[in-house]
């Protein structure tokens, strides 16, 4: 089998199961459903294997498989380009896509929409590896839009809720904001470069780098810098980073499993992705890659802090999500873009995984979300508490994790970058080791260690996301250990957080498995100087446990030890003498206040008064209608004319031949 | 040779006085089988248009040329190019997707129902077909009557008032365009559009055509400032005479722009292009606005109507093949998205009486299959990629770009504001919980209603994963025209 049929088999599995399910999908039953499509994306996942063995030995692919459209020269295509990037990318997606389906057939059982659940996740699961396979930037933006129409219908899978519509709403107007800018970027990409295949464009984008725009006034402004920056502007939107984040926290109003594989492990990463894609564009804009570095950082700070405060646990994963794709960003942005990928690859486990592991708490809690009415439960779900474990540990960049490597390499490239704001971003992923740290063992704290207060009476509050039919438990009914499709799944993504640090970082960082995918000039080069002091996995983990990040990350666990199980009065009291900054934080930066009511309150106003003063009044009232009130009265005043009466048509007669007889006579 | 364009208009008109004759209450089976037949028939007529059409050339096609007038030198003379040949099967199809519509849901008048929408479909594919002035004009003319009875006579409580706003508007419009082609013909001393399209103009009389022609057309299209009557017209009329309304009707005053308007004044185009430009972005931007605070959802989709028209004439005066493309894929594809949201209301407004948005909530939990329907047609709207609605607005944007950044950062704002206003409606009316006994007994799709709906859907994602076929067909054509534009006349 060829790589070009062995790509469209990768792409086209889960896609044919998804059609069928989605059509017929009531009709098959519910086991014909999910086995169908578990196939579906096994196929994917063994034929990214085969693809990724076949990349390993030097072959990359770069062909159309159809014309989509063509116009005199210009020649719109969808084909696939499998390179070292893009094999790396499909072996995450379809391993962690893999993974969500089996875990799905636990956590939705009782659902009615299941067969529509497992159409949707894999029509997601083809969208987004379109997304990553494409050769060209239209079916880039082809997949980009299809992952977020996925996303949409699931974070609104359960329709009936009106948080779960709003948030869709949410997520979708947000995307296009980004999709916006990313738009104008492939239309100046198009318009200088005279096609979107990556590899004409990449190819005659050094040519590019001095040319320059007119985009205000007289100032010229680099191409690069623009195309650059309205292209992040897109990797904005779909990675939700500061301030077009909004979405990402509400999406979790979604079925826990999405959260998992798309709002954490892969779509939300499509972002990065496309940046590190983009490489060769964006290491001619300094300007740009500057940019990118700041906003990063900022997103890796702000929204960790946000990470303290949540009581859902959702939430505090959402937040988390936020804060690591801000880590992802940074790394893009000081130009370690394999370092980007190599965080996004054990992100997309070990995130994956707590999400896993926090619907399987909900599970157990029967719908309870409320860290607050947690507690205590790792006797009664060990497998869970353990892989729980492991992904705060990951997560919170302890040695030898996946995590640690991956974190630790975006900071010393951070350390070692040259590029504007890359002070401001070192001291913003310094900080961040700490909070991230604090808030995931608060997390793991509060959920299953310390007083099991479920076993309390329920007291009345402001819980989220428990459904209608409340049957939480009590001390009489404890919560249950989840069944195996949903704790293999966790097993399974926990080995992966374990060791993909280790055995990955040396080729992935330093061994040249990127290959020409990814394009770095030499004076950006942090990684080929980290790579100088390479001495191997031992001296890093030795260098690691003794650097500040290591212990940042254990200060952080401690001080969670310390304010959640040591003296559990605490937080309560700091929270009280930190009066205005909780106020800020719990309200998350009021953010979401300041969209709903400047952008969507401002649209609605400037609708109104478009529709009610613009085209009511002036249009039709004054224009249309006064045109017609005047027709009206120029024929009422004409109408006297026409009387009827024969002496009045005489006497206008004779009027008119006396006018017309001076008229001759005078002249 | 078989007279494929004669019968495209002949076959239906003659359907529609057949129909005409089983005006009786009893006769209404009789009448709804025979306009089907009809309508089919006219659809099947203008295949071969499309399998026999020569892509390789712009010269135009199944030509038919015979005396009408001599005496002021007007020929019967029809012919087709990549362009219009396209619209001919639109609108064909799309006579037959009314006829069905139809079906049990017109109960009172039934054969002149159908036969006003026979008619009219000829007389369109006439006007889409004719390759002289008067020709042209009758047919564009002739047309407004149908369409004024079906809003007048099927429409609902203010269907006067809309039914006099839609005539007058279009008539007074279209009246300055009859002293432009008599001044035409006073120079050329021939009504054909290639001899037109040939004569020399100086600029100050191409600017006085160009306002003549642009005020038939822009009416029809319509653009702001002059689209007030298509909100009244849609909310009036009854379902099918806002499908043909907002997926053919638009598309002639569209049509006029690269058939009449470009090509003949040529220079006056270039001169006026950034006039028509800004008006273009006015309509996507403000229009935009307008749909987003719209309590009824037939207004809602009409004002989403002028907005997307506003990108057809945006591309047209960016003059490069890729806009120019743009345009007419958003035409076609407008015609397939207009017509299918037009019939999605139709359908709730068949069981609960009401397009309000206020009265809906929750209709995906009774009518789930309907709910599918409506959510891929509310993405084709929002310009979803594999979509039709993705083609003609990316290619539009991305030629807006080339010609200067800011025109397309102006005309990409659709993407957020078309999203806004359609996926908002969508919330209101499809998902959220059953909102109250109304939406709690609606029953799901008919067969008929699945069909239809099946139909469009299926032409809406064709075109949107390959739309080379229809671009081929257009492309030398629209180089031949814009060649044609590029040549000064003065």
């Amino acid at each position: 089998m060829d790589i070009k049929t062995l790509a469209l088999v990768v792409a086209l599995a889960p896609l044919v199961a998804s059609v069928v399910v989605g059509l017929w999908g009531p009709r098959l039953g519910r086991a014909a459903s999910h086995w169908l499509c578990i196939l579906g994306v096994a196929v994917s996942f063994l034929a990214s294997i085969v693809a990724w063995r076949d990349v390993q030995a030097g072959n990359v692919f770069n062909g159309d498989v159809y014309t989509w459209l063509a116009s005199g020269d210009l020649s719109f295509s969808i084909g696939f380009l499998i390179d070292p990037l893009t094999v790396t990318m499909m072996l995450v997606v379809s391993f962690v896509s893999l993974m969500v389906h089996v875990y799905t057939i636990g956590y939705m059982a009782d659902d009615p929409g299941y067969t529509r659940f497992f159409s949707y996740i894999s029509l997601f699961t083809f969208s987004m590896l379109m997304l990553v396979m494409s050769n060209n930037f239209l079916q880039l933006f082809f997949g980009w839009e299809a992952v977020g129409l996925v996303s949409y219908l699931l974070i609104g899978f359960w329709y009936e809720r009106p948080t779960a519509n709003y948030a869709s709403l949410k997520a979708f107007l947000a995307n296009r904001v980004g999709d916006f800018g990313f738009v104008l970027g492939i239309g100046l990409v198009l318009a200088y470069a005279g096609s979107l295949d990556y590899a004409t464009v990449f190819a005659k984008a050094p040519q590019l780098a001095g040319t320059t725009i007119a985009i205000w006034g007289d100032a010229a402004w680099s191409l690069m810098t623009v195309t650059c920056i309205c292209l992040f502007v897109g990797a904005m939107g779909k990675s939700a980073q500061v301030p077009l984040h909004v979405w990402l926290p509400d999406s979790m109003e979604g079925p826990t499993p999405i959260s998992a594989l798309i709002h954490a492990a892969t779509m939300v990463t499509a972002g990065i992705f496309m940046v590190a894609r983009m490489s060769p564009l964006f290491e001619l804009s300094q300007t740009a890659l500057s940019v990118v570095t700041v906003i990063g950082a900022t997103t890796a700070l702000s929204m960790a802090f946000l990470g303290i405060v949540q009581n859902d646990i959702k939430r505090v994963v959402a937040y988390s999500t936020l804060s690591q794709l801000g880590y992802m960003t940074v790394a893009l942005g000081v130009s370690a873009y394999s370092a980007a990928i190599f965080h996004l690859m054990t992100h997309a486990f070990f995130k994956a995984l707590l999400f896993l592991a926090a619907g399987s708490v909900i599970i157990a809690m029967h719908h309870e979300q409320d860290l607050r009415r947690m507690g205590g439960l790792r006797r009664f779900m060990p497998v869970t508490w353990a892989t729980a474990v492991v992904g705060s540990l990951a997560l919170a960049g302890i040695p030898p994790f996946a995590g640690f490597f991956s974190k630790d390499a975006i900071i010393e490239a951070v350390h070692l970058s040259t590029v504007p704001g890359h002070g401001y971003a070192y001291v913003a992923v310094m900080a961040g080791v700490f909070i991230t740290a604090f808030y995931s063992f608060r997390m793991l704290f509060l959920a299953f260690h310390g007083k099991p207060r479920w076993a309390e009476p329920a007291h009345d509050g402001d819980g989220h996301g428990h459904d209608d039919t409340h049957h939480g438990v009590d001390a009489d009914h404890p919560p249950k250990e989840s069944p195996w499709v949903v704790t293999v799944p966790l097993v399974l993504l926990a080995i992966p957080s374990v060791y993909a640090g280790w055995a990955y970082i040396e080729p992935m960082l330093f061994g040249g498995h990127f290959g020409a995918s990814i394009v770095v000039l030499p004076q950006h080069d942090v990684l080929a100087a980290l790579g100088r002091e390479w001495h191997g996995v031992t001296d890093f983990l030795l260098h690691g446990v003794t650097s500040a990040p290591f212990w940042l990350a254990l200060a952080g666990i401690a001080a969670a030890w310390y304010c959640y199980l040591a003296n559990p009065a605490l937080p309560e009291r700091l929270r009280k003498l930190a009066g205005p900054v909780y106020t800020l934080l719990d309200n998350k930066y009021y953010a979401d206040r300041f969209n709903d009511w400047f952008f969507a309150g401002g649209s609605r106003l400037v609708g109104r008064i478009l529709s009610d003063t613009g085209d009511r009044d002036v249009i039709d009232g004054f224009f249309v209608n006064g045109t017609a009130k005047v027709v009206g009265l120029a024929s009422a005043l004409v109408r006297h004319l026409q009387s009827g009466y024969v002496y009045h048509y005489a006497f206008t007669m004779i009027v008119g031949v006396f006018a017309l007889l001076t008229w001759w006579v005078g002249y | 040779m078989i007279p494929y364009l004669s019968l495209s208009i002949w076959v239906p008109i003659l359907a529609g006085l057949a129909v005409l004759v089983l005006h009786r209450e009893s006769d209404a089976p009789r009448a709804r089988w025979v306009a089907l037949a009809g309508a089919v028939a006219g659809f099947l007529v203008t295949l071969p248009l499309f399998v026999h059409f020569d892509t390789g050339t712009s010269a135009l096609q199944f030509v038919e040329r015979g005396e009408w007038i001599p005496r002021f030198d007007v020929w019967y003379f029809l012919g087709v190019d990549g362009i219009s040949v396209l619209f001919v099967i639109l609108n064909s199809l799309m006579t037959l997707l009314v006829v069905w519509a139809g079906w049990e849901v017109i109960q009172s008048r039934v054969a002149q129902y159908m036969a006003a929408f026979l008619i009219m479909s000829g007389l369109i594919n006439g006007a889409f077909a004719a390759m002289d002035g008067v020709l042209f004009y009758v047919f564009f003319e002739a047309m407004l009557i149908p369409m004024y009875l079906i809003i007048g006579v099927w429409g609902g409580p203010r269907r006067v008032y809309a039914a006099i706003k839609f005539f007058l508007y279009t008539l007074l419009g279209s009246l300055l365009m009859l002293v432009a082609l008599v001044y035409l013909y006073n120079v050329t001393e021939s009504f054909a559009l290639h001899d037109w399209y040939r004569a020399p103009l100086s600029l100050p009389v191409q600017i006085a055509l160009f306002v003549a022609f642009f005020l038939a057309f822009s009416v029809k299209v319509p653009m702001w400032p002059v689209h007030t009557w298509l909100p009244d017209a849609h909310v009036e009329a009854p379902t099918g005479g806002s499908v043909i309304l907002a997926a053919i009707t638009l598309k002639i005053g569209a049509y006029g722009f690269i058939r009449f308007i470009l090509p003949i004044l040529p220079d006056a185009s270039r001169y006026l292009s950034g006039f028509v430009i800004t008006l273009s972005l006015i309509a996507v931007i403000y229009i935009g606005f307008v749909a987003l605070v719209q309590a009824d959802m037939k207004k809602l989709i009409a004002y989403s109507s002028i907005s997307h028209m506003g990108f057809v004439t945006l591309g047209f005066f960016l003059f490069s093949p890729l806009a120019v493309e743009g345009a007419l894929a958003q035409m076609i594809s407008h015609g397939f998205v207009s017509a299918a949201m037009f019939l999605c209301v139709g359908v709730l407004y068949d069981r609960m009486h009401s397009r309000q948005i206020a009265d809906y909530g929750g209709v995906v939990n009774t009518m789930p299959k309907f709910a599918a329907f409506a959510v891929l047609f509310a993405m084709a709207n929002a310009g979803l990629p594999g979509t039709s609605g993705f083609v003609g607005e990316f290619l539009v944007i991305l030629a807006a770009v080339k010609a200067n950044p800011w025109l397309g950062f102006a005309a990409a704002v659709t993407l957020i504001l078309g999203a806004a206003y359609t996926l908002w409606m969508v919330k209101r009316v499809i998902f959220g919980a059953v909102a109250g006994a109304g939406v709690a007994a609606l029953a799901d799709l008919n067969r008929r209603e699945f069909w239809l709906l099946a139909t469009l859907a299926a032409a809406v994602l064709a075109m949107g994963i390959w739309p080379k076929p229809l671009v081929d067909v257009m492309h030398v054509s629209v180089v031949d025209l814009l060649a044609l534009v590029a040549k000064s006349k003065l």
